[in-house]
């Protein structure tokens, strides 16, 4: 999550000329379930059984059903993309999703999907696992463990039951650009524009260590019981801190950690070191903080489970690495976004994507955001990067879509 | 406006439906019109952030790109026409430039601001670098580091083993043919590799 959803200043100017567009929020918003009987088959050869998607929508399908935009979450969001939930909580990318906004619900059907293996309303590690064996108890560590691909198979179930043969786009962010690339992929007539945002074709060995490293600490909390800690009636709360903790620090710069904490001491500067190892940093207390809260709302299955989702992600594996080959056969037009300071999914592995499709001669627009705050800066308000957004769904709603 | 007829002359070089790479596409007038009205298809690459939009907004497919980075992510003469048109003098590597552009077209089209346009000549025998509409800047805040002539190109294209299909001047939108060097302020330049 954003350090704060705060617009960003600097000595350039905006990208956009100047658009005075009344932005407002959806308002409260309903979190809606659909149910599956039909098992969805997995990579791993399992299958899901009788399963149900939490979803939101937002703005109105038209008559045609050509303005559904789906968004793909990351890691740690859910269905509840914008608006105000039950509970008052904001959605995750409110700032880009709304009346008058980039992703403007006065014109386009949004549609979020939590993903199973959530923990936020979609069948996952949590629910009772209906084999007859487990009598009951929660799937804990016996959730099958899904891919990118898996996902994006679920959420076009949901799609078509909600009516929609074809969506304007499917956006994401992260993982969820994972996602929006391998819709293109898996169901190529299916979705007219990609756009994918801090994303990347794979993750790298770097991105890998961090993942394993967040899992051991989760693995190795001895209240993990194996996976079965609700047997237990406990949290590996301990491991969840530390994974968050590792997760936060990728996900920011140098720079920005320089000028949001620097060397600050907790309580002030002349307050001095305390010799000893509690809290003594601004930095440290900052993380504490987002591990602790973090403890008290995720699963850790579920982030042992889509942490592994993205490493598996490899479109081109089955392609012998050529990531050219691997998009031969997309229809969609792509919008790829990176920014420079992200160094967990950096700029290169966009250009790699980018390559690949101009390579095919496929429609690929890309930008390249100077922004300071790292692989968090998918999720904040950068005027360019919303600009681009802007305007590349202004003329995603000016097409008229082929029937 | 003459950049705007500028813009029409060298579209009258691209062949309808040719495979365009339009590298430092502005605002991205060349390439829409071409897409629109000439049945090409392609890419403008665009640094500025401000124009990327514009770009966009046109309806082109644009891809954010230091062009001091090279071209590496296109592949040999993938294209049938490389424009780079107003930017090579803004370019530190600027012969780099012209091989990678003759490298990734099989033809490539090429416009800078001619030096040796006679004010600009009058303006450097009077002592003073030139402030012209084709040159519009302050010898001190230009971001024309290589400013060079017609004749320069010339030379520069022959040590690139560049055949030049085509060339001649511009001024005030219209094409120069007889004396460019002198009498041009913009200097284009379609060529191929030989």
């Amino acid at each position: 999550m954003p350090l704060k959803r705060a617009r960003r200043t600097g000595d350039r100017t905006s990208a956009a000329a100047p658009v005075f567009r009344f932005m407002g929020s959806v308002g409260q918003v309903t979190s809606q379930s659909m149910h599956f009987s039909d098992p969805l088959p997995l990579s791993s050869g399992a299958r899901l059984l009788d399963y149900r998607l939490a979803y939101e929508t937002y703005g109105r399908l038209n008559d045609a059903r050509s303005n559904a935009v789906l968004v793909c979450h990351a890691l740690n969001a859910s269905h509840h993309v914008a608006g105000v939930d039950a509970q008052g909580r904001e959605g995750w990318w409110d700032n880009l999703v709304g009346p008058g906004k980039p992703l403007d619900t006065d014109r386009f059907f949004v549609i979020g999907v939590n993903n199973p293996g959530s923990c936020f309303g979609s069948t996952g590690p949590m629910d009772p696992n209906p084999d007859p064996a487990a009598a009951g108890r929660p799937y804990g560590a016996d959730f099958p463990v899904v891919t990118v691909e898996d996902w994006v198979d679920a959420q076009a179930r949901l799609i078509e039951r909600l009516g929609i043969s074809r969506l304007a786009a499917v956006l994401g962010g992260s993982l969820g650009g994972m996602q929006a690339l391998s819709w293109t992929l898996r169901y190529p007539d299916r979705v007219r524009h990609c756009i994918g945002v801090a994303t990347a074709p794979n993750l790298s060995a770097e991105n890998i260590a961090f993942n394993e490293i967040a899992r051991r600490a989760i693995i190795t909390d001895p209240d993990f019981h194996g996976g079965h800690y609700h047997a237990h009636g406990v949290v590996p709360r301990r491991g969840l801190r530390i994974a968050r903790m590792i997760g936060h620090v990728t996900y920011l710069s140098d720079d920005v950690m320089a000028s949001k904490f620097g060397r600050r001491l907790r309580g002030g500067d002349d307050k001095g070191y305390s010799f000893g190892y509690d809290v003594d940093f601004e930095i440290e207390s900052y993380l504490r903080y987002q591990g602790d809260k973090f403890s008290d709302y995720f699963d850790a299955n579920t982030y042992l489970l889509i942490t592994r989702a993205l490493d598996y992600f490899d479109p081109a594996a089955s392609h012998g690495g050529d990531l050219a080959r691997t998009f031969a056969a997309a229809q969609a037009r792509y919008l790829l976004v990176s920014f420079t300071t992200d160094w967990r999914f950096s700029p290169a592995r966009s250009r790699e994507l980018v390559k690949a499709l101009v390579t095919n001669r496929q429609h690929v627009s890309y930008a390249e955001i100077d922004a300071p705050h790292g692989h968090d800066a998918f999720l904040l308000d950068d005027p360019r990067y919303h600009g681009v957004l802007r305007t590349y769904f202004d003329r995603i709603a000016a097409e008229s879509p082929a029937p | 406006m003459s950049e705007r007829r500028d813009l029409d002359v060298i579209a009258d070089l691209v062949p309808a439906g040719s495979r365009v790479l339009d590298l430092g596409c502005g605002r991205g007038e060349l390439l829409a019109h071409l897409v629109q009205h000439k049945g090409c298809t392609g890419y403008g690459i665009e640094i500025d952030d401000t124009n990327l939009q514009a770009s966009l907004a046109r309806g082109i497919d644009v891809i954010q790109l230091n062009l001091e980075e090279g071209l590496a992510m296109f592949g040999d003469a993938s294209f049938d026409v490389v424009l780079q048109l107003d930017t090579l003098q803004h370019l530190r590597n600027a012969e780099k430039m012209l091989q990678e552009t003759a490298r990734v077209g099989r033809t490539g089209i090429v416009s800078f601001p001619n030096f040796a346009h006679w004010p600009n000549r009058l303006s450097v025998a009077r002592g003073r670098m030139p402030v012209t509409r084709a040159l519009p800047y302050e010898w001190y805040d230009t971001p024309n580091i290589r400013v060079g002539t017609y004749a320069d190109f010339e030379v520069l294209a022959r040590r690139n083993g560049l055949s030049i299909l085509d060339s001649f001047g511009l001024r005030d939108g219209r094409p120069v043919r007889f004396w460019p060097n002198a009498r041009a302020s913009v200097a284009v330049f379609k060529f191929e590799r030989r």
